[in-house]
């Protein structure tokens, strides 16, 4: 059996393992070691995806395929799975709870994120998000002292559980009424008897409300303030950003692929989803005094963003959602790696918003930093953050679809309200008191990276960007 | 022609020196904005010099390709030109504004108005309908920083107002350009200046497009945010805001609602005329009543923004040449009389009118130059305010009497709020007392409005040098709209010859 297209995967679990018996045998000692490990795993997977995991095809009798956009979206869950566990370096040596585990839980994520986004078949697509999603559910409780922390975990396990018994549910509907688990056969069958079959509507239905829960969207996006804010920022980043790539880009294959003929049945729940979660996500930020919720509903606002690529269909939406995803990715770490450097002088961290008052006058550059990020969030131009939006705009508007696109657009100036609001607080406003000394120089270069790529200068990258995501999108169809 | 980049080179010029403006001391940021103010001016005037009035269409062009569906296209024609010359006219000067009025955080003040300046050259420059509206929203940045930072008492509610308002207006001017790049196929603004939309897509469009304009220009009645702006920014930043933001409102009728959509354009003639009608007369009125004189000129504005609507949608060559007179001299009007009011607030750091009175025996140079910009704002023929405003009203009067006479009603109720405005300042006596003892105008104050004071009496004097540049190009635009054009309802009929004088000589 050729194991070569699953390299990448294969590098994270054989090093998740190994790493986990140095976590035990070594303990608080290891925990430097256990994070440059994992970091260089993952640059290592990243480097394996090169060659046949991006090309090789249909895997193991069609349970996983490696393509181009399997590929892509893998990329960058490991890269920024790798920025989580730099922030998270410094974070937690500071208390009595050690940090070994934390890589090694990433590290089992991103494998099972790598499932996701490169499954064909519902009982792989499972597999993965349930491997990822128990890693997440420990990560969000990983600050086991604190209360918040263990709240977050227990409503993330609770509600997530919940949302995976929808979506086995759904799988089970799906493969009762079409005798397969085949993403191939699953598209024949709604080819066949169209979207007539109750059994089949219904399966699609709950398949959707899972995946839903999962990327956040409305309606069933009420754990993510709370999860976000209760658990440890670094785990919040990484929250924010990988799992919500993953399960992003295998909701597009499961609506392109598998459930392509049904388009009609998934397009008005997806318009709904994309439409609610903008209008939500903008307006409930309004009222958030802590700068983690706040980045929550901004998390919710982008996902209906990308939703509306996908809406949009075919290779133009595809690729939309891509570039989406990749500068939104950016733009979310670059955030919380801000987010991180709010401390108070004993090192502890602060979330409230009003600690953020005057920053451009005590510390420029973070102040300008994140004034960069949320402005790019908002899609304001020169920001780079304006292009990805124009591009799921410009998919819907070829597409047909006028109303979403004035509705959608119309959301965005809703939501540049408490984007705003965030660079008045940090502009306008009379100093507060100082942060603490910020530390990490890695942090520090990371921030000035990621501000770097949203910030005009981005849009040198629109043509090579564009090719990469154009040819990933082609690879589904 | 030149193969030097220098549409590229005015627009990157001020955006490196604004942002090495941010890692510098205060007195560096200030020469270093002022500096490369002054390098953008010569470089402007070169430019003028270099353009070639009877040349093509696009000049000084240039093309790199940046990825799909956006390049870096620039180029510039007539329009764009003196509209270009007025921007990097204004900038030392807002510069110089600032010298001393703006004591804290002097080096990011100097960034923003340094970007302003790149995204304000893009926004006339660009040919690539993405990159323009890059650059068109893009300005909102800075001026709300602007506003925000360094404006007065209520200076976050006006900052949002700006700012929400006219970006809730271009919002939908985004999507009617995905539109038409859907439809043309191009993002090239000239290609698709000359594309025929179908009229009933030409409809949306046209509105989409008016939304944006109308908020930026303003129009009323969505112009309430330029009262609250005005009043709440910084002497500079009203400058700039009357003198060049409002200018983007027309220029974009200009280059994309008239010659893009010629026949939505038409078709709703009618409505622009209700609303540029009711601005001059209501707006007028409501300046007339106003106790803060940067609110009375804010008001003046809207006014005077109408008859470049007037004009505009004439389709004839007075009123679209008028028009750009008008938005030419309001752009040096409008923000000399900002600045003249910023010189006595820097004084007694108040704008209520009747605080003063009587300047015009403590101050006469300042009463001088004020009475100037007051007459070339009630459009005293000699003056830049006169030439616009006639041949605007005169392609009014030939499209629809109507029009032309509630639009002429604007040049008397201009005459009255701004005399009544300069008499309660300058006429009258001395009776308080701090107002008595505020000091003349310094050599700083005299090189900020000399310039504009000679930019004015050389516009109303010598228009030509104004309307050459932009001939040809107003004439390619009435070719593209001519199809459209409204019949006008006045009907000329031959004299009848009178009895042949006796000495009878042709005239």
């Amino acid at each position: 059996m050729n194991l070569a297209p699953i390299l990448p995967e294969l590098i994270l679990t054989i090093g998740s393992i190994v790493l986990m018996m140095v976590a035990a045998f070594l303990g608080r000692r290891g925990s430097a070691l256990c994070s440059w490990a994992s970091i260089a795993l993952l640059l290592g997977a990243s480097i394996a995806l090169a060659g046949e995991p991006s090309s090789a095809g249909m895997l193991f009798g069609g349970q996983l395929v490696a393509d181009g956009f399997g590929a892509f979206g893998k990329l960058i869950i490991y890269l920024s799975a790798a920025v989580a566990i730099v922030m998270a370096h410094n974070w937690f040596e500071r208390d009595f709870e050690h940090g070994a585990e934390y890589p090694v839980l990433i590290l089992m994520a991103a494998v099972g994120m790598s499932v996701m986004v490169s499954a064909t078949s519902l009982v792989t697509l499972y597999v993965g998000v349930e491997l990822n999603s128990l890693a997440a559910y420990v990560l969000a409780s990983y600050r086991r002292t604190d209360e918040r922390s263990a709240e977050a975990g227990l409503k993330y396990f609770v509600l997530g559980a919940l949302a995976s018994g929808i979506m086995l549910y759904g799988i089970s509907l799906l493969y009762g009424f079409t005798g397969t688990i085949q993403f191939e056969g699953v598209a024949a069958a709604f080819a066949r008897e169209g979207t007539q079959s109750i059994g089949l509507l219904f399966g699609l239905v709950f398949l959707l409300a899972g995946l839903a829960f999962k990327i956040s969207a409305v309606p069933f996006h009420m754990w993510t303030p709370d999860v976000y804010e209760g658990a440890p920022t670094p785990v919040t980043a990484l929250f924010a950003s990988a799992p919500k790539v993953a399960a992003v880009l295998l909701g597009v294959r499961v609506c392109l692929d598998s459930l392509a003929p049904a388009i009609d049945a998934w397009r008005q729940i997806m318009i709904f989803a994309a439409l609610a979660s903008i209008f939500l996500g903008a307006v409930a930020a309004y009222g958030q005094t802590n700068i983690k919720r706040l980045l929550a509903y901004s998390s919710i606002n982008n996902v209906g963003f990308a939703l509306i690529g996908l809406v949009a269909g075919g290779p133009a939406g595809a690729s939309a959602v891509l570039f989406y995803m990749a500068v939104y990715v950016v733009m979310t770490l670059g955030a919380f790696l801000c987010v991180q450097r709010m401390r108070d002088e004993n090192g502890e961290p602060v979330e409230a918003i009003d600690t953020l008052s005057g920053l451009a006058q005590t510390r420029p550059g973070l102040a300008a930093a994140l004034a960069t990020f949320m402005l790019s969030l908002a899609g304001l131009p020169p920001l780079f953050g304006f292009w990805p939006k124009l591009l799921v705009f410009q998919a819907a508007v070829a597409e047909g679809f006028f109303s979403l696109a004035v509705f959608g657009i119309l959301g965005t100036v809703i939501g540049a309200y408490y984007y705003l609001r965030i660079v008045k607080v940090m502009y306008f406003d009379a100093p507060a008191q100082p942060y603490g000394k910020g530390q990490g120089m890695v942090e520090g270069a990371l921030i000035a990276i990621a501000a770097i790529l949203v910030s005009p200068l981005g849009y040198l990258l629109i043509g090579p960007l564009g090719d990469v995501t154009n040819r990933a999108a082609g690879s589904l169809f | 022609m030149t193969s030097v980049p220098i549409l590229s080179i005015l627009v990157m010029l001020p955006l490196v020196a604004g942002i090495l403006a941010l890692f510098q001391s205060a007195n560096g940021a200030r020469w270093n904005a002022l500096i490369t103010t002054l390098v953008s001016l010569g470089l402007g005037v070169w430019l003028w010099t270099a353009f070639d009035p009877d040349g093509p269409q696009w000049q000084f062009v240039e093309h790199y390709k940046i990825g799909s569906g956006v390049a870096w296209a620039m180029g510039i024609d007539g329009i764009a030109l003196v509209l270009i010359e007025l921007t990097l006219f204004l900038m030392p000067i807002c510069i110089g504004a600032s010298w001393r009025a703006i004591d804290k955080r002097v080096p990011e003040y100097m960034a923003s108005f340094l970007i302003m300046q790149a995204l304000m050259i893009g926004v006339f420059t660009a040919q690539d309908l993405l990159l323009f509206y890059i650059f068109f929203e893009g300005g909102l940045i800075p001026m709300y920083l602007i506003i925000g930072i360094w404006g007065g008492a209520e200076k976050i509610k006006a900052s949002y107002k700006f700012f929400l308002y006219t970006l809730a207006g271009s919002v939908l001017m985004l999507i009617a350009m995905l539109v038409m790049i859907l439809k043309a196929g191009t993002t090239s603004i000239p290609v698709l200046m000359a594309h025929d939309f179908d009229p009933s897509l030409q409809w949306w469009l046209w509105l989409a497009f008016f939304a944006s304009f109308a908020v930026k220009m303003p129009m009323w009645p969505v112009h309430t945010w330029l009262p609250d702006a005005h009043v709440q920014a910084p002497t500079a930043g009203s400058v700039i805001l009357a003198g060049v933001l409002l200018k983007m409102g027309g220029y974009g009728f200009i280059r994309f609602s008239l010659p893009m959509f010629p026949e939505a354009s038409n078709a709703f003639i009618p409505f622009v005329y209700a609303l540029s009608g009711i601005a001059v007369v209501v707006t007028s009125l409501i300046a007339l009543a106003q106790t803060d004189m940067k609110k009375l000129i804010a008001y003046s504005s809207v006014a005077h923004m109408a008859f470049v609507t007037f004009g505009l949608f004439t389709f004839n060559r007075q009123g679209i040449e008028g028009a750009m007179l008008v938005m030419l001299s309001h752009g040096l009007v409008s923000g000399a009389l900002f600045l003249c009011v910023g010189v006595i607030y820097d004084r007694l750091h108040t704008r209520e009118i009747a605080r003063y009175g009587g300047l015009s025996d403590n101050m006469p140079k300042y009463a001088l130059l004020f009475m100037v910009f007051t007459m070339a704002s009630v459009g005293l023929p000699g003056t830049s305010g006169f030439v616009g405003e006639f041949l605007s009203l005169v392609g009014t009067y030939a499209v629809s009497s109507w029009a032309g006479i509630v639009a002429t009603t604007g040049i008397i109720l201009g005459a009255a709020y701004m005399l009544y405005l300069y008499w309660r300042i300058c006429y009258g006596r001395l009776v308080h007392a701090d107002a008595a003892a505020m000091p003349d105008l310094d050599l700083r104050e005299v090189w900020l409005l000399g310039p504009i004071a000679a930019g004015v009496f050389w516009m109303g004097i010598y228009p030509e040098s104004f309307l050459r540049p932009i001939r040809a190009d107003v004439g390619r635009l009435l070719e593209r709209v001519e199809r459209a054009a409204p019949p006008g309802d006045a009907h000329f009929t031959a004299g009848k010859p009178a009895a042949t004088p006796a000495h009878a000589e042709a005239h």
